[in-house]
């Protein structure tokens, strides 16, 4: 059992506000994943909550008990740390072994957990090797196994994949992922690769400057984006935004200009939009289409195929480019003018300063050329 | 290519002429240690002549070379001890937990070494009468070590720093207590480098003079005082001057040359790599 509730929690420092209010409630067994672009304060957060770094403001219950003045080993955490910080000097077995030896457990039991350990995270063959002579995997399995010995309420990582070469990193989320279900335990994830985010977490918390900007299942994250920043950090190749102003709301659609003579009509509506008004109309890459006529226009600059995708690089008349993710075949020439369609029930609509606008829908999709 | 070779060869010389300059004393005071009084100060000077032992049986009947040898240990590494006792969890602390004052208190320790010694002799002198230290083996063991501490701190945390934060951060999460954390981790991981400070601290406190002339007589005085107490009322003998020397800077140079491969490493390599 182990829930992690965060209350307004805040980190100063001395000229600068690391994290500024995060509220967030981690429930039992939760694989939670932060992720956000460099020094918006993922690390700062886990290292709060790992007690590693003091809380300046709110609180942080661990278990529903405050937590914020307890020692770190007291918190029944335990973190993997992106070098890894095997202690170099001690075998593998002695550095998985070192917490339990220095609590002044008993030898057979230290044998048996790490024993177990090992098993858990093949490492049987490797006890007695010394961490300078593991590979980048090993190492960052035996981090692994020195936090599972000590059987923690919860794991706390650090982008703990971030040093390893991307088949091993792929390998690695696979066996992650597997751990997670194997130890039932919570855990919390940082990184800032979208990917593994996608991939791993049961949610993820987006921040971005030490706030949170969205918290969500993948997938909700995916398809509804509460906001510009999240609908750019989730998802490659990006989300496209195309700016636009409102043309006409009436009831069940929403006519949208594209300011070059080209229009989409999105199902649903929102009272506040009034025409005129601008917005910044989303679209998820996979979303659009070549056909033979279609409301976005552009000339294909870049090719790239993937195997089983591929992705299209147009450039629109004002400049901006936009990204069409298509399935194997090919549909389209570089240098060549093409025309997109759109399928406008999976579109977002944002304001001009970056808010989702949610667009009740009970009308079928449609565009107009 | 041509020109290169010269400057290699020029080079060359100008080493060894230097590596010369700098051992001929000590060449020097090794022959004048086998010469007779007369011999040593003959012009010109003798390069071959017969050896004789009887300067080191004169000094050593004339002044008890073992009794001022034993406080020469004592003192190196007495005070060599203290030091790292004290240096050790105040480099720990200045590593792993700086403050904002930790450089300006680094530097401040070092600026105290730019001070000349005798600047502070006679404070230091009526300290030491006052408490009853003045010829004391303690008294010189305090002054020594007072007197390496800065450099001893400045390596140590050198040595520290090295070892990286988030090796003692695990640890921390792992419920290791400081203690611990000195024992079995950074003492361990910092070893070569304790080592070469604690070598460093002996030779430095070995061949510190000013202090124990100063502050020692017949009871407590090192090797130091023992050198000097030859240059005394009877004038100048320079074939027994340099056996006393020899007596006193072999068996620091036959523990430097032991203790040299350790040093190097100490201090070339970091602590952990
Ligand atoms: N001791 C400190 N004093 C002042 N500012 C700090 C301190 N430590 C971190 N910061 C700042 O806090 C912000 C968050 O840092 P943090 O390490 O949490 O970022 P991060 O999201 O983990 O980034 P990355 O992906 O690069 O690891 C950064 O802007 C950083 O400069
Ligand atoms: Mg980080």
């Amino acid at each position: 059992m182990a829930t992690l509730t965060l209350n307004g929690v805040r980190k100063k420092y001395e000229r600068f506000d690391a994290i500024k209010g995060v509220d967030l409630a981690v429930t039992d067994r939760e694989f939670v994943v932060f992720v956000g672009p460099s020094g918006c304060g993922k690390s700062t957060l886990l290292r709060m909550i790992a007690g590693l770094e003091e809380i300046t403001g709110g609180d942080l219950l661990i278990d529903g008990v405050r937590a914020n003045d307890i020692p770190p080993d007291r918190r029944g955490l335990a973190m993997v740390f992106q070098s890894y910080a095997l202690y170099p000097h001690m075998t593998v077995a002695e550095n998985m072994g070192f917490a339990l030896r220095m609590a002044g457990v008993a030898k057979a039991e230290i044998a048996t957990k790490v024993g177990e350990a090992a098993r858990i995270l093949q490492l049987e063959k490797l006890l007695d090797r010394r961490p300078g002579k593991l590979s980048g995997g090993q190492r960052q399995r035996v981090a692994i196994g020195r936090a599972i010995v000590r059987n923690p309420k919860a794991f706390l990582f650090d982008e703990p994949l971030s040093n390893l070469d991307a088949a091993l990193r792929v390998q690695m989320r696979i066996e992650l992922a597997r751990l997670h279900q194997e130890l039932n335990a919570t855990m919390i994830y940082v990184t800032h690769d979208q990917v593994e985010a996608m991939t791993m977490a049961d949610r993820i918390v987006v921040l971005n400057a030490g706030k949170l900007e969205q918290v969500g299942s993948p997938l909700e994250l995916y398809h509804n984006p509460a906001n510009i920043f999240v609908a750019g950090f989730i998802g490659a190749p990006k989300m496209n935004l195309v700016d636009a102003k409102v043309a006409a709301a009436s009831a069940g659609e929403t006519r949208l200009d594209l300011g070059d003579g080209g229009g989409v009509v999105l199902p649903g509506a929102e009272a506040g939009l009034a025409p005129g008004s601008p917005v910044v109309l989303g679209l998820r890459p996979e979303t659009l289409s070549f056909a033979a006529t279609g409301p976005f226009r552009g000339i294909v600059r870049v090719i790239e195929h993937l195997g089983g995708e591929s992705l299209y690089y147009l450039e629109r008349a004002g400049g901006d480019t936009m990204v069409v993710k298509t399935g194997e075949a090919v549909f389209a020439r570089l240098g060549e003018s093409v025309s997109l369609t759109v399928r406008t029930e999976r579109a977002s609509l944002f304001t001009a300063d970056g808010k989702a606008i949610g667009l009740r829908r009970d009308n079928p999709a449609r565009a107009v050329a | 290519m041509k020109k290169s070779n010269g400057r290699k060869f020029a080079y060359t010389v100008l080493a060894w002429v230097v590596a010369l300059l700098v051992f001929f004393p000590i060449l020097w005071m090794l022959l004048t240690a086998f010469k007779t009084e007369k011999q040593a100060v003959e012009v010109p000077p003798l390069l071959f002549f017969h050896p004789t032992l009887a300067n080191f049986a004169v000094a050593n009947s004339r002044e008890n070379y073992l009794h001022f040898a034993a406080n020469s240990v004592i003192v190196a590494f007495g005070s060599t001890a203290l030091a790292l006792m004290i240096a050790l969890p105040a480099a720990y602390a200045m590593a792993f937990f700086p403050g904002r004052r930790t450089k300006d208190l680094l530097m401040w320790m070092l600026s105290t070494k730019m001070l000349p010694p005798v600047g502070v002799l006679v404070p230091i002198y009526i300290i030491f009468q006052r408490l009853g230290l003045l010829d004391t083996r303690a008294g010189l063991v305090l002054i020594d070590t007072l007197m390496n501490l800065p450099i001893v701190v400045w390596m140590l945390f050198s040595f520290f720093r090295d070892i990286p934060g988030d090796i003692l951060e695990a640890a921390r999460m792992d419920g290791v207590t400081p203690r611990q954390q000195m024992v079995h981790l950074l003492v361990p991981l910092a070893l070569p480098g304790i080592a070469s400070t604690a070598l460093l601290a002996i030779i430095l406190s070995w061949n510190e003079a000013f202090w124990s002339i100063n502050l020692t007589a017949a009871h407590a005085g090192t090797l130091a005082a023992y050198i000097a107490s030859f240059s005394s009322p009877e004038g100048l003998f320079w074939a027994k001057l340099s056996a006393a020397s020899v007596l006193t800077v072999a068996p620091i140079m036959v523990f430097g040359s032991l203790t040299q491969r350790q040093m190097v490493r100490g201090l070339t390599f970091g602590a952990v790599k």
